[in-house]
């Protein structure tokens, strides 16, 4: 096997490459860079898509770790404890504790001027929560849309999740209840249990994070007063670790010390719903389908834009092999091309993709209804996209060229 | 040596058929320049593809220095091609996209030669057509005459065996084309093998042969003077 023909393939691939039409040239390379942000961007949406709202569950519910009540109890047993070990862990970097109690918010019932009117109401988790604590792990004070944040003093003040509201979710069904006409500044009746407090709506949260916006939020200690609860045990702590430090780690230590006997123990991965995964690999899915045709596309285009140019070159490449060029050269010269416009397209659309597109959709997420969709791309995904492209150009060039270097040579010099 | 044994074409188009060879028989000397002529259709070109091995015989012999070229592979074909014949197309045959200088290197980087050593031969080559001074040219930056003269600095570039020529003046007004029959002469001088064909008697009288063809059989076959 000699390297000759390799290198006169790339001589001839060169001189055509310079002296083919620069439109025609700029036209193949716009197609090579649109299919690569086909392959790479429509999945890398999707996926992000998902990886938005995955990303927004952990940073603003479950933290890295979350430890939950057992489902047959009341509350997390032995919570002093968990949170005595957990405050000693050099790993851990913030906790937030919540209690929660099942309840509804009635509004309405003040115009209400006959017995048989009915009142609007709407059921939720009331999670009483420290203010300060719980807006340092999520940054929830800043998810408000309308209103403003809870204080530690606030009395009789609640927040609402946008889905308790039908102006945040217009969705009308029997077995959705939500207020329509309570906003902030209403006055409503807040039942927990055989409790009822009349409280003020002081803020909508909208955190497109499913749990928090089905939430009532108001000042732990006044929850714990509603509910009678007079020891500390919570029903949910959200752990954030730091940075680099496996949640699974600090899990092993709190069961090794035997605690997952009185609560539920789960790294954000363990938590994380399972419609999300299942959204997550379905919209991958799609985004490679899509990609794909994009691939057979650019395969197509590659093996016209050759072929029609090796047919109109017919007579060269019949001089070529006349005077003695081995047809592997004239092959090669084609690859060579392809190869040139597969890497220059790719090459525009890796820069335009990591130079603009990433970076600027990461500081301006899509504002999808439930996430805020990043463009989620990796080094290997997207380096696997170039090698399938370059694959596939490659041999949709190869193709046609072979087609037309295997004709008569003769014939070929002839034009007949 | 080049030995033509009982050389036939014939071409088959469906069921009709055309004889354009028929039985062709000669034998050309090292050294010696030769017109192959005839009136338009006599099997000149026919005749020369298949001695410069650009074509296969439907049957019959072309014997070179004792190798029988019918027997060899489509690969060695072609390296013969590259390495002993050379050849000078009436319409040039040159490539567009390659420069006079790189027109008459590719054949010698394609035999292995390093591109210094072959653009350094390329150079020579054009200097021996008087077209030193533009080796930087595109084909259509050349007039008619200088693209055939670059097409000839091609063919004998690498010293080939035997030299071939299709009609080299055909396209070319009579100042050109005494250029291209005057530098033949002087490579015949130098002991270059060559076979033209030609329909001009003026240029066939310059050979030292003519074989003259008809109805594609050897008519006539006479030394010249
Ligand atoms: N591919 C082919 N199929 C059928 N017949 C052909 C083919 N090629 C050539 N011929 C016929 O063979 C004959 C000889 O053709 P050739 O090209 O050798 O003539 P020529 O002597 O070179 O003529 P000219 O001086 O016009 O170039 C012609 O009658 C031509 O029609
Ligand atoms: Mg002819």
């Amino acid at each position: 096997m000699s390297f000759v023909p390799i290198r006169v393939g790339f001589f001839l691939a060169i001189r055509q490459i310079k002296h083919a039409s620069l439109w025609t040239t700029i036209l193949i390379m716009f197609v090579m860079t649109l299919t690569f942000l086909n392959l790479v961007v429509i999945n890398g949406v999707l996926v992000g898509l998902m990886q938005g709202a995955v990303t927004a569950e952990k940073n603003k519910y479950t933290g890295d770790l979350i430890i939950s009540n057992l489902n047959q109890k009341a509350y997390i047993e032995n919570t002093s404890g968990i949170l005595n070990i957990l405050n000693g862990l050099p790993q851990v970097s913030l906790l937030s504790g919540r209690y929660l109690a099942g309840g509804t918010v009635e509004s309405g019932y003040k115009t209400k001027t006959r017995d048989s009117d009915v009142t609007e109401s709407a059921g939720g988790v009331i999670a009483g929560i420290d203010p300060v604590k719980e807006n340092n792990f999520s940054g929830i004070g800043g998810l408000m849309i309308e209103g403003s944040y809870l204080a530690p003093d606030d009395y009789d003040k609640i927040l609402l999740g946008a889905d308790l509201l039908y102006k945040y979710t217009p969705i009308d069904t029997p077995g959705l209840k939500n207020l329509k006409t309570a906003g902030v500044g209403s006055l409503v009746r807040l039942h927990i249990g055989s409790t009822t407090r009349e409280v003020l709506i002081k803020g909508i949260v909208k955190s497109k994070v499913g749990e928090l916006d089905q939430r009532i939020f108001m000042v732990d200690s006044q929850l714990r007063s509603i509910i009678g609860r007079d020891d500390l045990n919570l029903n949910e702590i959200s752990v954030v670790l730091k940075p680099g430090v496996d949640p699974l780690f600090v899990k092993n230590i709190l069961v090794k010390n035997g605690f997952d006997q009185g609560a539920k123990i789960q790294t954000y991965l363990e938590a994380q719903p399972k419609f999300l995964k299942d959204i997550a690999q379905t919209f991958s899915l799609l985004g490679n389908m899509l990609g794909s045709i994009g691939l057979v596309v650019a395969s197509i285009t590659i093996f016209i834009v050759i072929f029609v140019n090796a047919i109109t070159r017919r007579k060269f490449i019949g001089i070529l092999k006349g005077i003695g060029i081995d047809s592997r050269a004239i092959e090669y010269s084609y690859i060579f091309q392809s190869i040139f416009y597969a890497l220059s397209g790719t090459g525009l659309g890796v820069l335009f993709l990591y130079g603009f597109l990433v970076p600027y959709v990461n500081a301006h997420p899509i504002n999808f209804p439930f996430s805020d969709g990043i463009i989620y791309v990796t080094v290997a995904g997207t380096s696997i996209r170039v090698i399938i492209l370059l694959i596939t150009t490659v041999v949709a060039g190869y193709i046609p060229a072979r087609i037309i270097v295997k004709r008569n040579t003769l014939d070929a010099i002839l034009g007949r | 040596m080049i030995e033509i044994k009982n050389l036939i074409k014939t071409y088959h188009d469906g069921k009709v058929e055309t004889p354009v060879l028929k039985d062709i028989n000669f034998s050309i000397e090292d050294g010696e320049f030769v017109a192959i002529m005839g009136r338009s259709g006599a099997g000149k070109s026919t005749l020369l593809y298949q001695i410069s091995l650009l074509d296969h015989p439907s049957s019959g012999d072309i014997i070179i220095d004792g190798v029988n070229a019918t027997d060899l592979s489509s690969d060695d074909r072609t390296k013969y091609r590259l390495h002993k014949l050379g050849y000078v197309f009436q319409d040039y045959a040159l490539l567009p996209d390659l420069t006079a200088l790189e027109n008459v290197a590719l054949p010698l980087i394609m035999q292995g030669k390093t591109t210094e050593h072959a653009y350094s031969v390329a150079k020579k080559a054009l200097d021996r057509v008087n077209l030193g001074h533009r080796p930087g040219n595109l084909p259509s930056q050349l007039s008619g005459g200088e693209q055939q003269r670059v097409s000839v600095a091609r063919a004998i570039a690498h010293k080939p065996k035997i030299l071939f020529a299709d009609e080299p003046t055909a396209n070319l007004d009579t100042e050109s084309s005494r250029v291209v029959i005057d530098l033949f002469k002087e490579l015949h001088k130098e002991g270059q093998t060559i076979i033209m064909v030609t329909h001009e008697e003026e240029y066939g009288k310059m050979t030292e042969r003519t074989i003259r063809l008809s109805d594609g059989k050897v008519v006539e076959d006479r030394k010249n003077r």
